[in-house]
């Protein structure tokens, strides 16, 4: 069996303003052949008007392991939202 | 288009998909099931029992394997369709399939199985396909009735599929369920036009829904009772409804939208049971969907030549691109 082609990470930005969104990923052998086959393979219905391609070996993920760690202490700290504070009623434009 | 866990016969008696799981960490087996329960995602990072990797692994690529084979028998009339519509159509569905065959892999190979394994496992038999793509499409009017027929079994299985457990596999679906609408749309049309034609043309309709009907029932898989890891792909939601339930469904609305046409179910057995509020039908000749499963379907033999040919034609395709990309690379070190 001969090596396979790499795995790229597909993004698409569904228009301008927004920003680009993973969408799944292609097997290309470089990164013009990846946009061409992101390009056949995830926006064939108008998805998008640009693409990224990155090498998935070049994303670092965070552990799912680690998730309670990195994640959690949010919760305890909710005076980060505005709902943490009561102001009277009659205080206006706050 | 979707195809259920499929095994032959001789596979039957291989032990439940459940067995493996005395020797998981009963902790973090206890967390996932709790996850799965209460319909959270798995996501490919996520710890998860071998079995339901396993099970998973089977069932999406064996899904990707009916995507990329169910381009054979439509791609077989692209040249031969009627009118530059007709044509254009069955192109752009074609390619969509090709595109969900790759939504699918993708998803399989988070679970840690690489493209080429799942590609040598299909080209070596060892892999299933859905039993519907080893049948000819003998006329123009069999590309209606795959569209309505297969595409419309498809998407009752697919819809419920858009909730299933594991994020990849679910977000494919999503996007698969979107396109597929426009194929049954299609191929219905189709049946209409001829329907609604010359008494040869409606012969044609007519003759395809005969031919297509019952396999297009075996794809929902063998019935319930006969179907050993029903339970425990529920439990997990890898499916969401029974075999039957979803076959059932299809029935019921398939049957009018058949009758609105002028066509007529080929099937003595059935009838609207006002009690139930649902058909009954006849039943399925369950010897020839194994059959088929085994690879004895008229054209199974066909369908994995053309797989394997255009695998191995494109073999030097796909070293000279990547040899391409090496030389460019080294150029572009060198050059720095």
């Amino acid at each position: 069996m001969s090596k396979e082609w790499p795995l790229w990470e597909v993004f698409v930005r569904a228009k301008n303003g927004l920003s680009h969104r993973h969408v799944g990923s292609v097997h290309a052998a470089d990164a013009k052949m990846a946009i061409e086959a992101a390009r056949d393979t995830y926006t064939r219905r108008m998805e998008g008007v640009s693409l990224w391609v990155v090498p998935s070996a070049g994303i670092t993920a965070s552990d799912p392991g680690d998730a309670e760690a990195l994640f959690a202490p949010a919760a305890d700290k909710v005076y980060r939202h505005p709902t943490f504070y009561s102001i009277p009623e009659h205080i206006r434009n706050i | 288009m979707y195809t259920t866990e499929l095994k032959d016969k001789n596979e039957k008696n291989t032990k439940p998909v459940g067995a493996g799981l005395a020797a998981e960490d009963p902790q973090r087996l206890a967390v996932f099931e709790a996850r799965v329960a209460a319909d959270d995602f798995i996501e490919p990072k996520d710890w998860m029992p071998e079995a339901y990797r396993k099970t998973l692994t089977r069932q999406i690529s064996q899904h990707a394997h009916s995507e990329i084979v169910g381009m054979l028998p439509e791609g077989n009339w692209i040249t031969r369709a009627p009118s530059l519509r007709r044509k254009q159509v069955l192109l752009a569905k074609v390619q969509d399939e090709g595109g969900h065959g790759l939504y699918l892999y993708a998803a399989a190979e988070t679970l840690g199985t690489s493209r080429d394994e799942m590609v040598e496992a299909l080209h070596s038999g060892r892999a299933k396909y859905s039993t519907i793509f080893n049948y000819p499409t003998l006329t123009w009017a069999d590309i209606g009735a795959i569209g309505w027929l297969v595409d419309g079994a498809a998407i009752m299985n697919q819809v419920p599929l858009q909730r299933t457990s594991y994020g990849p596999y679910a977000r494919a679906m999503v996007r698969i369920c979107k396109e597929e609408s426009f194929h049954q749309r299609q191929g219905y049309e189709i049946m209409m036009v001829l329907a609604a034609g010359s008494p040869a043309q409606m012969h044609m309709a007519q003759d395809a829904l005969d031919r297509w009907w019952w396999p297009s029932l075996m794809m929902f898989g063998p019935p319930d009772d006969n179907s050993p890891n029903s339970a425990q792909s529920l439990r997990w939601r890898i499916k969401r409804d029974t075999n039957d339930q979803l076959r059932q469904k299809f029935v019921d609305v398939t049957v009018p939208q058949a009758d609105a046409i002028g066509l007529k179910v080929p099937d003595p057995d059935l009838k609207w049971n006002e009690q139930r509020g649902s058909y009954d039908f006849g039943a399925v000749d369950w010897e020839e969907f194994y059959a088929v499963v085994r690879g004895e379907g008229p054209v199974a033999k066909e369908r994995m030549n053309a797989r394997v040919s255009a695998w191995e034609d494109g073999r030097w395709v796909r070293e000279a691109a990547l040899a391409h990309a090496e030389k460019r690379r080294a150029s572009r070190l060198a050059a720095e």
